[in-house]
């Protein structure tokens, strides 16, 4: 029972990593960006390189996996999304479909079909507590949610360019009448959530050690889903939806049925959303004359 | 030459010709109202001048600069600042945070003084200071843009229909407050559908009619035109 909660905390951990992915993208540009479950999938392809071609430290790789996904973060946002900039919402989604097997596609030009078997960035090793066994991954993996999240929320919350950034989620006109580069700001957003993915392939594929080309899609959507479920837009929603998420998930499985687990999370989704459209977390606007 | 220098603007939205070659200038150290009815392109004119929008030809010329293809961003750093109709404050923002946005262009010493000085133009707005900008009421929202606006500050205010939906009382306590800016130094380019008030504060002013300047003149002399008082002040 706790080792089910513990591993669902710890794949909710990686849910809610990639969750704050899109909420953040979503917060200042008010797009969904559908390409973001790739990027996770080119940040395990990265360190998969790392490690195993070129032999690197673990924590090398990963590093390369969070410059290179930052780089392509920008990139994307820079070439698919900007142009569309003030199109129908509908444009930028279907840009964004497209962005997604553009990725998929070119991973597998590179690395092809064929599965790599991706050797876990800590050891293989677990913790005793009692009954309790925890891996070492998903110690890692927890730990690495709760200083994301930490660091995101300060960020946000009292610094100079965080504070910017919710202006710019606001009102992008009136941050741009303040001096606020909007587009630097949309930059900015997009690499964070990227490096974010970075983090979240390399745990993702530490956990569950098999790196195809669509490795990021199914966990994307979740991500999504955690997102929409938290209240898209909110950090500490998308936290919260992940991590809800995998317990859920990992419950289901366990207790339930393995083939229906994802039918129940999406129908969860369904629920929360028909009694609170906004989501858990999520803000209804209103207006003040 | 005049501070503010706007020549043959033509400004379109989509298809529709919203500014047809208009042209008007701001001295230093003035008063200038744009005055006329909604849909006059009174915004538009300020949306243009401080780069929100982009002009089809004309020029504007800012202290001797050509910033009509500055972006926007850009524009607040040179002495220009703008508060805008329906006041736009950060909703989600605390009312000191919101202030803070006002001096992002500005290096981090100099924001404790300049956040003092704008409290102590607005004790109000000290008060609440650590709210959520959305919980204000709207004349003290109307307060909160005009302080963000002045910390960044601006050698030219823009200001755009600030007594629209506040109360009589708050609409003469915001003009006070747009006297003493201007008369602290700041030159002020104001637009407003209350024609009177802002004749009354300003030393001169242009008419719109339809995306067209129809009059200009000494504000007292507006005041006093038989046309004007017709169309504009109810008389």
């Amino acid at each position: 029972m706790l080792n089910y909660l513990i591993t669902g905390i710890s794949l909710g951990s990686i849910y809610a990593i990639i969750a704050l992915g899109y909420t953040m993208v979503y917060g200042i540009a008010k797009m969904l960006n559908f390409a973001h479950g790739d990027v996770i999938m080119v940040g395990g392809y990265m360190c998969f390189c790392a490690t195993t071609y070129m032999g690197w430290h673990p924590l090398l790789g990963v590093l390369l996996a969070m410059a290179v996904c930052t780089v392509l973060g920008i990139v994307i946002e820079r070439l698919a999304y900007k142009p569309l900039r003030s199109a129908p919402s509908l444009a930028v989604l279907i840009t964004a479909i497209g962005v997604s097997y553009f990725l998929q596609n070119a991973a597998l030009l590179i690395w092809t079909s064929n599965p790599k078997s991706f050797s876990p960035i800590v050891g293989r090793g677990a913790v005793q507590f009692g009954d309790l066994q925890i891996t070492h991954v998903t110690l890692v993996t927890i730990a690495a949610c709760v200083v994301i999240m930490a660091a995101l929320t300060l960020f946000t919350g009292k610094t100079k360019l965080g504070t910017a950034m919710r202006a710019v989620s606001e009102d992008k006109g009136a941050a741009q009448l303040m001096g606020i580069n909007v587009n630097t700001t949309i930059s900015m957003a997009f690499a964070i959530g990227s490096a974010l993915a970075a983090i979240a392939g390399v745990l993702l594929c530490s956990a569950y050690p098999m790196l195809v080309p669509t490795t990021g899609s199914m966990p994307g959507i979740k991500a999504f889903t955690a997102a929409v479920f938290g209240g898209i837009g909110s950090i500490p929603g998308a936290m919260l939806g992940g991590i809800l998420l995998g317990i859920i998930e990992t419950f289901c499985r366990a207790y339930i049925s393995m083939e229906l687990s994802d039918g129940i999370v999406f129908g969860v989704l369904i629920l929360v959303l028909l009694v609170k459209p906004a989501g858990l977390l999520g803000k209804q606007t209103r207006e003040k004359v | 030459m005049a501070m503010l220098e706007v020549n043959g603007l033509n400004v379109y939205y989509g298809l529709i010709h919203a500014l047809h070659d208009v042209s008007f200038h701001v001295n230093e150290g003035e008063v200038v109202a744009l005055i006329g009815a909604n849909g006059a392109g009174k915004t538009t004119i300020l949306h243009t001048v401080s780069g929100l929008l982009g002009a089809k030809s004309g020029s504007v010329v800012f202290e001797g600069k050509d910033i009509t293809k500055k972006p926007g961003h850009s524009i607040v750093k040179l002495g220009m600042g703008h508060v805008p109709e329906g006041r736009r404050v950060f909703p989600g923002l605390t009312v000191a945070e919101n202030l803070r946005m006002g001096a992002f262009t500005r290096p981090k010493g100099e924001i404790a003084a300049s956040l003092n000085e704008v409290y102590e133009w607005f004790p109000r707005l000290e008060e609440r200071k650590n709210q959520p900008a959305g919980t204000l009421s709207g004349g003290e929202q109307q307060m909160l843009a005009m302080g963000r606006a002045m910390m960044s500050k601006p050698r030219i205010l823009l200001l755009d229909e600030p007594s629209m939906g506040l109360s009589p009382l708050f609409v003469g306590e915001i003009f006070k407050i747009i006297e003493k800016v201007s008369a602290a130094g700041t030159t002020v380019l104001l637009v407003e559908q209350n024609a009177k008030k802002a004749l009354s504060i300003a030393d001169r002013a242009y008419v719109l009619e339809t995306g067209n300047i129809i009059k200009e003149g000494v504000a007292a002399d507006l005041l006093n035109d038989d046309a004007i008082k017709k169309a504009y002040l109810g008389e």
